[in-house]
């Protein structure tokens, strides 16, 4: 059982990332280039600024081209994230399976997925959004990688927090209510996080803000259309071996 | 009222669940192996290096950007 949902998680989660490259490739790279001229021509002009006192300065030097950044790179990086969430989805998945209520395997994919989106992207996204090159001092890339990834776990622990509050209200309050119930506390939680959480953000003088939102949003859709391939396969391929396995006669060793 | 007592074939029958400890290997092996691979495409070289120099930031570069991982 574990191991035919491992196996259809981490394949649902490569199908997922396939999803997601064509939003990255169709919505994304675009701005990315856009952001990348514009750190270039600052670079520039920074340089011809100083000519005289760092003429001496080597070019930086490509470790690896815009070409293979933009494909194998892209590729390589997206195809290794959607099998590590498609298999920790695989996880969440049998957690959830038969114990949030009587919900079949396309609901409950639907909702981990759901669950799992506003976990690990929404959050932390909400507060710390994703930021295209030229964006964000390089000074502070330690406390910023910190800060998102403990948003990340933040995330993780406030959804799960959520649903096993809301399963306990159920009983006495009722399905409709113990959701309300337990949403609102989320909401609670996460607002005075994000109050109090610092947000060193640093925007670079002149940065065309309608990259930086067009960014921002393909970013966002495509974490959107890789939880949503995720969860709505997943679902679908499970749904299938489920009922192919109760056609069959129970086999002696299950 | 005997007879609800046997299911009807047509009504969809109650989710098995998979029972925690059957799940708990599997978990703690899936989460140990996915946060690596997780490091390794959003933060390896960026604010924390394992390995010296920047192929791994630089190659994984667009993806960090475009997953919502602080890059640089």
């Amino acid at each position: 059982m574990m191991r035919s949902l491992l196996v259809r998680g981490m394949l649902a989660g490569l199908a997922a990332a396939a999803v997601a490259l064509l939003i990255a490739w169709i919505y994304g790279e675009p701005q990315v280039g856009h952001a990348i001229s514009f750190e270039e021509s600052q670079a520039a002009a920074e340089h011809a600024h100083h000519a005289a006192g760092a003429a001496a300065e080597a070019p930086e030097e490509e470790v690896v081209s815009r070409t293979t950044q933009k494909t194998t790179g892209l590729i390589t990086a997206l195809g290794f994230y959607g099998v590590a969430v498609g298999g920790l989805f695989a996880i969440a998945f049998a957690f959830a399976y038969g114990r949030l209520g009587a919900l079949g395997a396309r609901a409950t994919a639907a909702l981990v997925a759901l669950a799992g989106f506003v976990a690990v992207e929404l959050v932390p996204f909400l507060k710390y959004p994703a930021t295209p090159p030229a964006v964000g001092n390089p000074d502070t890339i330690g406390s910023r990688t910190a800060l998102y990834f403990g948003m990340v776990a933040l995330g993780v622990l406030a959804t799960a927090a959520a649903v096993i509050v809301g399963r306990r209200l159920t009983p006495k309050l009722g399905l409709w209510n113990a959701s309300i119930v337990s949403t609102v506390g989320f909401a609670v939680v996460l607002g005075v996080v994000y109050r109090l959480t610092p947000k060193p953000d640093a925007v670079a003088d002149g940065f065309p803000a309608t990259v930086l939102w067009d960014f921002r949003l393909a970013s966002l859709g495509l974490q959107v259309a890789l939880w949503a391939t995720l969860g709505l396969l997943f679902g679908y391929l499970t749904e299938r071996a489920f009922e192919k396995q109760r056609a069959k006669p129970e086999p002696v060793n299950a | 009222m005997a007879q609800s007592a046997v299911p009807s074939s047509s009504a969809r029958p109650a989710p098995v669940r998979v029972p925690v400890r059957d799940i708990l290997p599997w978990a703690v092996f899936a989460a140990v192996l996915g946060v690596v691979l997780i490091y390794f495409v959003g933060a390896e070289q960026g604010a924390t290096s394992l390995f010296g120099g920047t192929w791994v930031h630089e190659f994984t570069h667009d993806g960090r950007h475009l997953l919502g991982f602080p890059c640089h």
